[in-house]
Order: structure tokens, then C-alpha cells, then sequence
């Protein structure tokens, strides 16, 4: 019988490993997959023309993604403005002021709001935050803005959740000891909490950015997708993600290379976020 | 109980594998297969005509796929397909395919209803896509910014608007780009101030098409070739076409088969 036991155990264990390695194979496979139909076209167009390119007109030989690239960064900046006061207030709220009942309420609800499909928010973004644009601010209504409000509110369950557990971990003694000081509560929170908390803060605005340049659906729906570089914040626009799953359906060819390389350019800006990141949080746990 | 819970668990884990293992092709058929791929402008309508072909000939399977005039014109130059659809001219080296036409679909230029202006010239639109006339001032209509919509690249409704439109000149990189027919009548719908292109066959009270020097876009314009933004829909073949394939292009080019396209708003191939 305890042999038994401990052959099933065993098994279990490889089992799990099996699995567990598994994941790590499925990105090292996405990797060499898209650097391996991404790569070829860095060489045979160059580098430079590809990424300072400005024309993109990839079924006559132009392949410049500099406007996209600018305006991922765009959107990905305009949702910060709008994502990270939101964001970083409502975690001050959760980890400083709300009681344990309504924490336990808000929280689940927060992170609900990161379960909604991006397709939803890209529909409520035509249906709604368009209009508004267009009859408030003028222009097409499919814009900069747009496309910032939307992804602001995507990012906020990243940045509220990342930037809750970075304020919830510094550690009680340091409110105690501010209070003994005579500081007040906000006192404490702006002078003592939210320095102690910067790099995990900082963390989930970094990651909040990861998910904003990385989201395609919804961008695709609002942003207009136009080539240009945006000069107004009503200007519509196109960013890397939806550049590929805009044309992906129909391209053939260098095209279709083209759209692998805009991947590569996106996954390297993401790792970089990612890397930058995890850095920020391992130096906050070093501390 | 918890043992129970222990097999069913792992059951669930080793389950994907055994997915994996099983081919794809587990119900394989003695049925003569026709496979058909390409624009997603002639799909929908092939897939009606398969379905009333696999009605009359119960031995025969049309598979329709997707994927773009493109990808479809070079799935059939690889063989991988035998029957391209192509939603656009052929052009440079496609041109050694076989080219069969299904059927005519002409392309509005639509507006939003509260829009006054009704009628345009192939130069104005023109001049609009490639960004000389920026406003609805210079039309005749009030002092605001024209939000033009396009197709995205690669797109045979694009290709055939650029052909046949355009004529060489570019498309200005500040008009919006949106990915299909749909979502640019969408835009358009919503839009007071937009303008966009869409097949004649979607134009519904949602949209209003403006004519184009002079000529409304109408089956009965296009039939007088009146009305001359008009696009081919293609089956396109590499070499000669097997028993089955020709099957299915006899029954779309007969009476029955025109039938069904001119009941979806299309023109048929010999009016």
C-alpha cells in the first residue's frame, strides 16, 4: 500500500513538472517563432528603414512602423494620465482609509473589472466615448482620447491591485511611528506610506503601461487606425498590436513579414517594460 | 471521495494530451471534397451557393474558407486550394490563373442621412481620399473636418477602390482605416461627418450612398454601365479544374446558381 502511494505521488510530481515546463516551452516556442518570420525582413529592408520608417505601405515595398511606434507610446502615456491618479487613489483608499468590510467588497469588484473582455470595452468605447469625443471636443471622435480613456480604465485593476499589495506591505511601525511624531493621516501617507511604497507604485504603472501597449481589440475599435502620426489628441491613430490584427487577415508574402516584424518590435518594448518592471519590484524587496 | 477527486484531477491533466494525439481528420468521408478560400467579400456568397449545391448534390462537400483575396489567389497558385476567390483584378504574375466570373458587385460611397450632400464626382472623392479636400466646406456643406474612412491594405474592396478611384494616386495616411465592410458602415452610420466605401449590397437606411457624377449606384445603373465602380467577384483556377471543381462552377454559372447571387444584391455574371 505505501508503495503504491508513493509511486502515485511520484507520478504526480513528473506530471506537474511536465506541465509546469510546458508553459516556459510555449514561450520560448512563441519567441523562435516570431523572431524566426520577423527577422528576415529586419534584413532585407534594414532596420532603420523599418523602425524610422514613416511610410507604411507594405504591398508597395514600404515597411516604416515609426508612426506606429510613436503612437503606441502615445496611447500607452495617455492611459497613464488617466489610469495612475485613478489607480494609485482608489489603492491609497483600499490599503489606508477603507474598513475591512469594505475592503473585502471593493476589492473582488476591482479585480471583476479586470475579467470584462477586451471586445466590451472597445464597444462601449464606439458606442459612448466616441460620440462624446466627437460632439464635445470635435474631430472623428476616434482619437488619441479616446483611445486613452478606454485603455485608462483598463489599466486600473493592474495598477490598483500591483500598487494595493506595495502600500499594504510597509510594515505598521512606520504609520506608528508617524503618528507618535504628531503627523496626521494624510501627513503619514504622503510623506511616510507612499515613499516606502515608490518602487512597488512605480511597478504597477510599469506594468499598467505593459497592458495598455499590448491591448488590441479594443484599440482597433476606437483609435481610428489611421497612418499618420497623431498631431492632435482627436487624431485618430494606429499602434503596433492593432497594425498586425488589422491586416493580418489578408496579408500575404513581405506583407505578412512586415506584421511579424512590427511583433518583434512589440515584444522587445514589452519585455523591456516586463524586465524594468520586475526589476523595480526586486529592488523594493531587497530593501 | 478525495480519491475520487485525486483521478478525476489527473484525468483532467492528461486529457489536452490525449486531444493532441487525435488527428484532426477523424471522420473522413468518401465524399468528392471541393475546397474553396479567399475574400471575405465573396465568401459569404459562395457559402450560399455551396449550400444549395450540397442540397441538389448530396455526394459533394464545398469547403468555403476565408483569408482575404490574396491569400486566397495564392493558395490556389500553391495548389492548396482548388478554387481562389478573389474579390479583386488579378495583377503581375496571378494572371497565369484561370480566371471565372461569378457575378459583378458594384462600390457605394456612403454618408451619414443627416449628410445634405447628395451627389459628388469621381474627382471629388478622389481629392478626399488623398487628402486635397480636408473639409465639407469645400463641398458645399458646413465649416468641419471630413472623417473619411478607408479599408485596411491588402483588402480587395481597397484594391478594387484604388484601381478603379484612385487611379494611382495615394491614399492620404490621416484617413481612418477601419477592417471591414462592416465596421466602415458603422463608422459612417454614426458619424454625420464621415465617408467611407462599402459593396453595394450593404447599403441599407443606416447609410446613404451619394451618386457619383450624377449616377446613383443602382443593379439597374451598373446593368446600363452607367454607374462604373464596379468590381468583379472571381473564381480564379490553376490549370484545369477536377470533375467535382467543375461541378460547382457549372452550378454557379447556371440559372439556378445566378439566381441566388442577383437575390443577395449582386449583378450576374452575363447581364
Amino acid at each position: 500500500m505505501i508503495k503504491k502511494a508513493f509511486t502515485k505521488e511520484h507520478f504526480v510530481k513528473w506530471v506537474l513538472i511536465a506541465f509546469a515546463l510546458s508553459s516556459l516551452l510555449f514561450l520560448f516556442l512563441i519567441f523562435i517563432f516570431i523572431l524566426a518570420e520577423g527577422l528576415p525582413l529586419f534584413h532585407k529592408i534594414g532596420l532603420k528603414n523599418i523602425i524610422f520608417g514613416f511610410k507604411w505601405a507594405p504591398t508597395k515595398g514600404s515597411f516604416g512602423i515609426f508612426p506606429m511606434i510613436v503612437s503606441s507610446f502615445l496611447v500607452t502615456f495617455g492611459a497613464l494620465i488617466i489610469g495612475a491618479p485613478l489607480g494609485l487613489s482608489c489603492a491609497i483608499y483600499l490599503s489606508e482609509y477603507s474598513g475591512k468590510r469594505l475592503k473585502l467588497f471593493l476589492k473582488p469588484a476591482l479585480e471583476l473589472l479586470a475579467g470584462i473582455p477586451s471586445v466590451v470595452y472597445g464597444f462601449l468605447g464606439v458606442i459612448y466615448i466616441v460620440p462624446l469625443v466627437r460632439n464635445y471636443f470635435g474631430g472623428a471622435g476616434f482619437s488619441l482620447l479616446a483611445t486613452s480613456v478606454i485603455l485608462g480604465v483598463m489599466i486600473l485593476p493592474t495598477v490598483i491591485s500591483i500598487s494595493f499589495d506595495a502600500l499594504m506591505s510597509v510594515p505598521k511601525t512606520y504609520r506608528e511611528g508617524s503618528f507618535a511624531m504628531g503627523a496626521t493621516k494624510w501627513q503619514t501617507i504622503y510623506k511616510v506610506i507612499i515613499p516606502s511604497a515608490k518602487s512597488g507604485i512605480l511597478a504597477s504603472f510599469i506594468l499598467g503601461m505593459g497592458r495598455a501597449i499590448g491591448e488590441t481589440m479594443a484599440v482597433i475599435m476606437v483609435a481610428g487606425n489611421a497612418l499618420k502620426i497623431p498631431t492632435s489628441i482627436l487624431d485618430p491613430l494606429r499602434t503596433l498590436t492593432s497594425n498586425i490584427a488589422l491586416e493580418l487577415a489578408y496579408a500575404t508574402g513581405d506583407h505578412r513579414l512586415g506584421l511579424f516584424s512590427t511583433g518583434v518590435v512589440l515584444l522587445v518594448i514589452i519585455m523591456t517594460l516586463n524586465y524594468i518592471a520586475n526589476f523595480a519590484i526586486k529592488r523594493r524587496m531587497l530593501k | 471521495m478525495p480519491k475520487l477527486m485525486g483521478t478525476v484531477l489527473l484525468l483532467l491533466m492528461v486529457l489536452p494530451l490525449s486531444f493532441g494525439a487525435c488527428s484532426p481528420n477523424g471522420i473522413q468521408s468518401k465524399k468528392h471534397t471541393v475546397t474553396v478560400a479567399g475574400s471575405t467579400s465573396v465568401m459569404p456568397f459562395t457559402e450560399k451557393l455551396a449550400e444549395h449545391f450540397m442540397v441538389d448534390h448530396p455526394d459533394f462537400v464545398v469547403d468555403v474558407q476565408g483569408g482575404g483575396s490574396t491569400a486566397g489567389i495564392q493558395a490556389c497558385l500553391n495548389n492548396t486550394v482548388n478554387i481562389g476567390m478573389s474579390s479583386r483584378q488579378l495583377k503581375g504574375e496571378e494572371k497565369i490563373l484561370n480566371q471565372i466570373i461569378l457575378c459583378y458587385d458594384g462600390i457605394s460611397f456612403v454618408v451619414n442621412p443627416k449628410n445634405p450632400i447628395r451627389a459628388l464626382s469621381l474627382k471629388d472623392i478622389r481629392d478626399i481620399f488623398s487628402g486635397k479636400i480636408k473639409n465639407w466646406s469645400e463641398l458645399g456643406w458646413i465649416d468641419r473636418r471630413i472623417d473619411a474612412v478607408t479599408r485596411e491594405e491588402g483588402s480587395g474592396t481597397r484594391g478594387s477602390f484604388e484601381e478603379l478611384v484612385m487611379k494611382g494616386e495615394e491614399i492620404d495616411d490621416g484617413i481612418m482605416v477601419q477592417d471591414s465592410n462592416g465596421s466602415v458602415k458603422e463608422v459612417v452610420a454614426t458619424d454625420p461627418y464621415a465617408i467611407g466605401y462599402i459593396s453595394l449590397g450593404l447599403v441599407d437606411a443606416k447609410v446613404k450612398a451619394v451618386t457619383i457624377d450624377g449616377v446613383g449606384p443602382s443593379i439597374d445603373a451598373i446593368k446600363l454601365g452607367e454607374y462604373k465602380i464596379v468590381r468583379p467577384f472571381l473564381y480564379v483556377t490553376h490549370g484545369e479544374l477536377d470533375d467535382s471543381g467543375q461541378k460547382f462552377v457549372n452550378f454557379v454559372l447556371s440559372e439556378a446558381g445566378q439566381n441566388v447571387l442577383k437575390k443577395e444584391g449582386l449583378i450576374g455574371a452575363y447581364d
